[in-house]
């Protein structure tokens, strides 16, 4: 099917930063989403590294309490609203959306260039705020952030103009799909990719604007003494924690999602076996986005709500892992049997579905609410959002990187070297994570500095795998930065895949096609027909 | 169920696109709307009585000119609309220079309203009420603001003959945002003004 042999440089044939800048192309946007997105990544990741450091003695060592405070504030910030809400989405649905629904671009592709540069500018406010640097933990949560003196407001208006971004670009990509899709591309015949990115849409240009008017909120209760949070002047902080959360729950399905998406379409490519049970994956996906936007209020059990509402919240939250449960069988069914082959987007894969099990069945102890007074704000808490968020989100990010790594760059990557990196990262990240698990148990809070010394073995123990883990990340880059250099050139289809941006060449043409294709069949036919 | 074009370039493929993703925008302003009216409906409840006294201190008559104004804004951009429609487009540019016009008076009748308060020692510190009065109606100007902006761009696009009768996506899209910025105003005054 390939319509060049992939030698070009397709869309990267122009160079300068000019032609980067002002490009309408949604590849080179979504490429510029990656290189940003990795970036904070790794700097949030140094961060994390800090926070191990400290965590080596009980007593506060290295750094004073404040400075640790504000180590986890911008981990927790960076992580979530510069690395993994945009990546997945920005990054790789920017650059694979169009081409999976055999498109030339997006809808939008001036409000696309935008809403990187929103970004951009967002991302560029909140660098300023350092010069006060946030302490408040990335929950905000009033009223210590009415009244501490870091720059809250600063990073307040950062933060909206990241969340408009964001807005930007699931409202694009609503309409993309929506319009778009290439003559014969039913829904029912779109790679489950785009069923998770779809929902991902929904649920950020929905619970997005509420966190923005939080923050534009608590912005004013700092600069014009507005008091909706502050019990002072009858207002109430439990108020900015349903606004917050109204939106920072959602939105971790946002972070999710397109996860999901990267493995169901990775597993059946390297099973060679059609994906199980299509229409319960894509539809459990908008099942997700639905019940996502009820169960707030379990962030809240013990913020004093009533006793009824903490018992509807709990109730409900256990039904979100009905349609979770329900992808994660039908990746299972789809390996069942399969010709299973181990390359390294398929052992990320496989990693995310092992650690996203873990983390997943450790949420319902935390939905419950008798065992969840026990283990709020504990590091049980940090295990399983560490398991949810990196090992299900990042693993996901990780497979999606490998495997599309050959369309993005036309380049091939050191399989050898992939499969080295893959092995520190997951013994790495689970030394690090699952002895989380243990001392949440036993009573060992998050967010301090110090702890009791009984803790002392454990967090030695995760600090060392946390060492590990970064060793593995550094060379997963170098990796990359190998295969940029001097990767062999990739076909255009090198893992013998179905859907559409494997007929575009590596990397693809500007436009990505030079006749939008035609479609007459679903892209999950591996081991049947033609592949 | 077949999409029907897969290019964006296609002109019919541009208005729908077009149109769905001005209304998918104007969801997410119901929702960023939604927190303060959300605000509003907890505070009311909790205080009924600071509700009561506080509402009385507004000017109704400036309110209800102000309504007036804008549902006259309303009226003049569906003009503005349905002029182009038909390929006249400087009948459009006349619509839409009245809306601005309409615009600009509202915010002048909002600056004295806001003038008044402050002489009056009422900020947005004072009480609850009239955090949600300058939060909300505040929020709103900025909204007309940027209104008066995209039509402009629009008077823009129309000088320099880019419009017609086969292409007018930017006068009926920033005509949908205005409805939009109207329709919240006919929210707010009965909720702020008149409901004691």
């Amino acid at each position: 099917m390939a319509e060049t042999s992939g030698v070009g440089r397709g869309y990267l044939a122009v160079r300068g930063w000019r032609s980067w800048a002002f490009t309408l192309d949604h590849k080179r946007i979504g490429a510029m989403y990656l290189w940003t997105t990795i970036f904070f990544f790794l700097v949030g990741g140094v961060f994390a590294l800090l926070l191990r450091l400290e965590l080596l003695s009980p007593q506060t060592r290295y750094f004073s309490n404040h400075a640790y405070n504000v180590f986890f504030t911008l981990h927790g910030s960076m992580m979530i609203f510069l690395f993994i809400i945009p990546a997945i989405p920005s990054g790789l649905g920017n650059f694979f959306i169009p081409l999976h629904i055999g498109a030339r671009d997006v809808a939008f592709p001036r409000l696309n260039l935008a809403s990187y540069w929103v970004f951009a500018a967002g991302f560029l406010v909140i660098i300023g705020s350092l010069v006060a640097p946030m302490d408040t933990g990335w929950t905000f949560y009033t009223p210590y952030s009415a009244k501490s003196a870091a720059a809250v407001t600063t990073l307040s208006l950062g933060l909206f103009l990241i969340g408009l971004s964001s807005i930007l670009t699931g409202l694009n990509f609503i309409v993309t799909i929506h319009k778009l899709r290439a003559p014969g591309m039913t829904w029912h015949r779109m790679p489950l990719f785009l069923w998770s990115m779809y929902a991902t849409s929904i649920i950020q240009v929905i619970a997005t604007p509420v966190v923005g008017v939080t923050f534009l909120l608590l912005a004013a209760e700092r600069l014009l003494g507005v008091g909706f949070y502050d019990p002072a002047k009858g207002g109430d902080p439990v108020l900015f924690q349903h606004f917050f959360w109204f939106y920072s729950h959602p939105v971790v399905y946002v972070m999710i999602l397109p996860a999901m998406g990267i493995i169901s379409e990775v597993i059946p490519v390297f099973s060679r076996k059609p994906i199980f049970g299509y229409k319960a994956i894509a539809y459990s996906s908008l099942a997700i986005a639905f019940l996502g936007f009820l169960v707030w209020g379990h962030h809240m059990f013990t913020s004093g709500m009533s006793p009824l509402a903490n018992a509807i919240f709990s109730f409900l939250t256990f039904f979100v892992a009905v349609p979770t449960a329900v992808k994660v069988f039908n990746w299972i069914a789809t390996l069942y049997k399969g010709s299973i082959t181990f390359e390294s987007p398929m052992l990320y894969a496989l990693t995310f579905i092992f650690l996203f099990a873990v983390g997943g069945l450790t949420g319902p102890f935390l939905g419950a609410l008798a065992t969840n007074v026990q283990l709020h704000d504990t590091y049980f808490v940090v295990a399983h959002f560490h398991y949810t968020m990196m090992g299900g989100t990042v693993m996901g990010f990780f497979a999606g990187l490998h495997y599309w790594f050959p369309k993005m760059t036309g380049k091939m990557l050191n399989e050898k070297v992939a499969r080295i990196a893959w092995a520190l990262v997951f013994i790495g990240f689970n030394v690090t994570f699952f002895t989380m698990f243990i001392v949440g148990t036993r009573g060992m809070p998050r967010r301090y500095a110090e702890y009791l010394p009984r803790f002392h073995t454990e967090n030695v123990i995760s600090t060392i795998g946390s060492a590990v883990l970064a060793i593995g990340i550094l060379v997963m880059c170098w990796n990359f930065l190998q295969g940029l250099r001097k990767g062999a050139p990739a076909p255009a289809d090198p893992w013998r895949a179905l859907s559409l941006e494997w007929r575009a060449a590596s990397p693809p043409e500007t436009e990505n096609f030079h006749e939008i294709p035609v479609v007459t069949e679903w892209p999950y036919g591996y081991g049947t027909t033609k592949a | 169920m077949n999409a029907p074009s897969a290019d964006h370039h296609d002109p019919s493929v541009a208005f729908e696109s077009a149109k769905l993703g001005v209304w998918t925008f104007l969801a997410t302003e119901v929702l960023l709307f939604g927190a303060l009216f959300t605000a509003y409906t907890i505070f009311r409840m909790k205080y009924p009585e600071l509700f009561r006294v506080e509402h009385a201190k507004l000017d109704r008559v400036l309110g209800a000119v102000n309504t007036v104004v804008l549902i006259t804004s309303s009226f003049t951009v569906v003009l503005g609309v349905d002029a182009i429609k038909r390929g006249k487009a400087r009948l459009l540019e006349v619509c839409f220079g009245a809306t601005i016009l309409l615009a600009a008076v509202f915010l002048c009748v909002k600056y004295v309203e806001y003038a008044a308060k402050f002489h009056h020692g009422l900020y947005p510190r004072t009480n609850l009420f009239f955090s949600l009065y300058f939060m909300m109606t505040g929020l709103h100007g900025i909204h007309v603001l940027l209104g008066m902006g995209l039509l402009s761009y629009v008077i823009v696009l129309s000088r320099r003959g880019r419009l017609s009768a086969s292409y007018h996506t930017p006068a009926e899209m920033s005509g949908l945002y205005w409805h939009f910025v109207d329709l919240v105003w006919i929210y707010l005054f009965p909720l702020l003004y008149l409901l004691g």
